[in-house]
């Protein structure tokens, strides 16, 4: 197995190998020891700048990369721009070159459209990390979910996985289900119908409406977050016919594996997609995903920022 | 480059859509008419006749194309009159049929008097404006149609922008009785169309794109036909792409509803897949479809239900097409793409190239009303010479259109013009062959 990635930038984990991703996972497993030191902090990355280019309001993802590149001794740099403000005759290609000619070492894009990270990652020479663009995918949330699945359960391949809500418009739900087959899970997706892509079998998953079927023998449980727009523009009618069919509580964890575990890419609206009490059991690994998600960009960073380097030197 | 009084063009295959291949004939050319089809030893010969010579070259009516953007006036850096018609001629059209959605809009007299003087002064292809069916394309208030053919236009369309109104659409086919022109239709039912910027389908899955569903495309189709075959009125369906609305015009057309139908090269030669990437120069409105989708038309336009290819010719610069896939703008150049990629989809389905005059000539003429399709003593001597056998690149070199919005730059095609001329006078012209 290779100790480094053969690629420029992580725009998302549809066309990462198998090796690429045990790469990233036995990286941020080493990353996560770190994190468990008084001083957590480590010098891989002293003199890299790493710049979060949000074109998207986030507080979570962004404020994970921070720490990630902190903790690794990176300086890092929050730029937020509103895609309006962008409009006003100033391209997306603008604001990314002008970025690129300060010099950073990796650039973390998050933004509203579907592509965006793929096509800055062709006009640029700097390594371009996608934290989540449109409806497509959000690899370092894959990642994480991956990295907590496989030291939960101690492996990946063979589990049954139902991706639980609205999958339409989730990149989550694309990052996991790509990562997730990849590994050699079984995945299936199960949620309001209007939500479930007509062509769900080009994502290689299976689909069904019923969530007492969908839970049947199933490892892990990820639910998706309701997005109340979705109701607005009639795919669902309401969040009380929403729960009525889809939302998750101890009652319906039952029929999942006795030792099944739930997970949630946050923030939870409790009450809704999980019930509150579920959320807080411990068959719950809510936080652990947030724990792993520093260690998983931490590991994406030294990848990208320092290991290239050293290989390319 | 002469232009002589008489020419004679010798020594290749003359196409015709109804008989096919002749050959053993030359093309005379007098003033900017054919005057006959004869003999090589009765063709003229001597001073003030230029002898073309067309040995292992096909002589093709020349190529008419019903929907074309040549965003003149108003977006003259995507492309004008000039570069638009010097692209058509390039890609051996002689007569292009131009869109209304220019800025401003071509919804008055004095606007398509404009593009028929300018396209007279420039002289590279006859342009014929496509009026706008309500003005401002807002699909409110009707247009002056009378004022409008009588100023030049052939035909009416809101093209790029449906008109939502079934009761307006209905009226403008009611009054468009009167004049006998045809509406040419840009079938999309936006509410189910909104916001979409790709097949729905398999890409979208996976590119998580918002999709343009084909139910869009068919329910549009199938409101419209209704409306036509209401009214009686003559429509023509823009840039068909789905195996649905084919269907749809088939029954109709067996019952003889008076509709005709188009679609693009690229319909017939790609599919969504060409999205991968998120490749916008693949983004055209209505969005590539899928392989069955593909096959329906392909079939449709050798069994004749789909009449017509016209290229949706939709220049744009780089600034809006090179940029994020969801707010690229839509569409692509085609104009001199499209008789390579029509030939190619036309032999896939066991046609040639009588089919292809038949779909990029002789049909499009009799949709618009204008005389050309056939090379006959008597009609106008638009012609085009092609090397049907020739394998060529389109460069960015080659391209003469103002923008390069095309997926098919880099492509190795088949079918070359090599000579194109509007009432005998010679529009392009491969600089290579000249002897």
């Amino acid at each position: 197995m290779s100790d480094f990635l053969s690629r420029k930038d992580i725009l998302g984990l549809r066309d990462f190998t198998r090796q690429e991703i045990e790469l990233v996972l036995d990286t941020a497993a080493s990353m996560e020891d770190i994190l468990q030191r008084e001083i957590k902090k480590v010098p891989s990355l002293r003199g890299k700048t790493v710049v979060n280019l949000f074109f998207e309001p986030s507080t979570r993802t962004r404020t994970s990369f921070e720490i990630a590149g902190k903790r690794l001794s990176a300086d890092v740099v929050n730029f937020s721009a509103a895609v309006s403000s962008v409009k006003k005759g100033e391209t997306l290609l603008d604001t990314a070159r002008n970025i690129e000619a300060m010099k950073p070492d990796v650039l973390v894009v998050r933004h509203s459209s579907s592509g965006a990270p793929h096509f800055l990652a062709r006009h640029l020479s700097v390594p371009v990390v996608n934290a989540g663009d449109g409806r497509h995918e959000h690899p370092s949330q894959g990642l994480l979910d991956l990295y907590t699945i496989r030291k939960v359960k101690g492996r990946i391949e063979g589990l049954n996985v139902l991706i639980l809500g609205d999958i339409l418009h989730s990149r989550v739900a694309r990052s996991d289900i790509y990562g997730l087959t990849t590994m050699g899970a079984k995945v299936t997706i199960c949620g309001p119908s209007p939500l479930i892509p007509r062509e769900y079998q080009a994502l290689g998953v299976e689909a069904t409406w019923d969530i007492n079927e969908a839970l049947r023998g199933k490892d892990v449980v990820i639910v998706l977050r309701i997005q109340l727009e979705r109701m607005e523009s009639s795919f669902f009618p309401s969040i009380r016919e929403y729960v009525r069919y889809f939302g998750l509580n101890r009652e319906r964890m039952k029929l999942a594996k006795e030792d099944a575990i739930v997970m949630h890419p946050g923030p939870v609206n409790r009450g809704w997609e999980l019930a509150d009490d579920l959320a807080d059991s411990d068959v719950s690994v809510i936080l652990q995903q947030v724990e792993a998600g520093v260690a998983v960009r931490m590991a994406i960073l030294y990848l990208l920022a320092h290991v290239r380097e050293e290989v390319e030197s | 480059m002469s232009d002589a009084p008489v020419k004679v063009i010798k020594g290749g295959v003359i196409v015709d859509p109804e008989e096919g291949e002749k050959e053993g004939l030359c093309v005379v050319i007098e003033g900017g008419r054919v005057t006959g089809l004869v003999p090589p030893e009765e063709a003229p010969a001597g001073e003030g006749v230029e002898v073309i010579d067309a040995e292992g070259l096909h002589v093709l009516p020349g190529l008419v194309d019903l929907h074309v953007h040549l965003r003149d006036p108003g977006y003259e850096w995507k492309e004008d009159i000039q570069s638009g018609t010097a692209a058509a001629a390039a890609g051996g059209f002689t007569s292009v049929v131009c869109m209304a959605n220019t800025d401003p809009v071509n919804d008055d007299p004095e606007t398509t008097r404009y593009i028929v003087e300018r396209a007279r002064e420039v002289g590279k292809a006859k342009v014929y404006p496509v009026a706008a069916i309500t003005k401002g394309l807002k699909g409110e208030e009707l247009t002056n149609m009378g004022e409008l053919l009588e100023a030049g236009a052939v035909a009416f369309s809101d093209d790029g922008k449906p008109v939502a109104s079934a009761l307006i659409l209905s009226r403008a086919m009611e009054y468009s009785l009167m004049f006998g022109a045809p509406l040419i239709l840009h079938e999309e039912e936006i509410t189910l169309s909104k916001g979409g910027c790709l097949n729905e389908g398999k890409m979208s899955t996976r590119l998580g794109l918002p999709g343009i569903p084909a139910s869009s495309e068919i329910c549009a189709v199938a409101r419209d036909i209704a409306l036509a075959e209401y009214t009686g009125a003559k429509v023509h369906i823009a840039h068909v792409s789905t195996a649905g609305a084919v269907e749809i015009i088939k029954r109709a057309r067996e019952r003889g509803v008076a509709v005709t139908a188009e679609t693009a090269p690229h319909y017939l030669t790609l599919t969504e897949e060409a999205t991968e990437g998120f490749n916008t120069r693949a983004k055209m409105n209505p969005p590539l479809r899928t392989e069955r989708d593909r096959e329906a038309l392909l079939q449709a336009l050798a069994e004749g239900v789909i009449d017509c290819v016209a290229t949706d010719h939709a220049p744009h610069e780089d600034l809006v097409k090179e940029c994020e896939f969801d707010v690229a703008a839509f569409g692509i150049i085609g104009l001199q793409t499209a008789l390579p990629l029509t030939l190619r989809a036309l032999e896939s389905a066991g046609k040639g190239v009588k089919e292809l005059v038949k779909v990029m000539s002789y049909n499009p003429s009799k949709v618009i009303g204008i005389k050309g399709g056939k090379i006959e003593k008597g009609g106008p001597a638009d012609i085009t010479l092609v090397d049907l056998s020739r394998e060529w690149v389109f460069t960015e070199d080659v391209n003469l259109s103002k923008s390069r919005n095309s997926p098919f730059l880099g492509w190795t095609l088949k079918g070359k013009v090599v000579l194109t001329m509007v009432d005998g006078k010679v529009t392009y012209r491969e600089e290579s062959r000249v002897r």
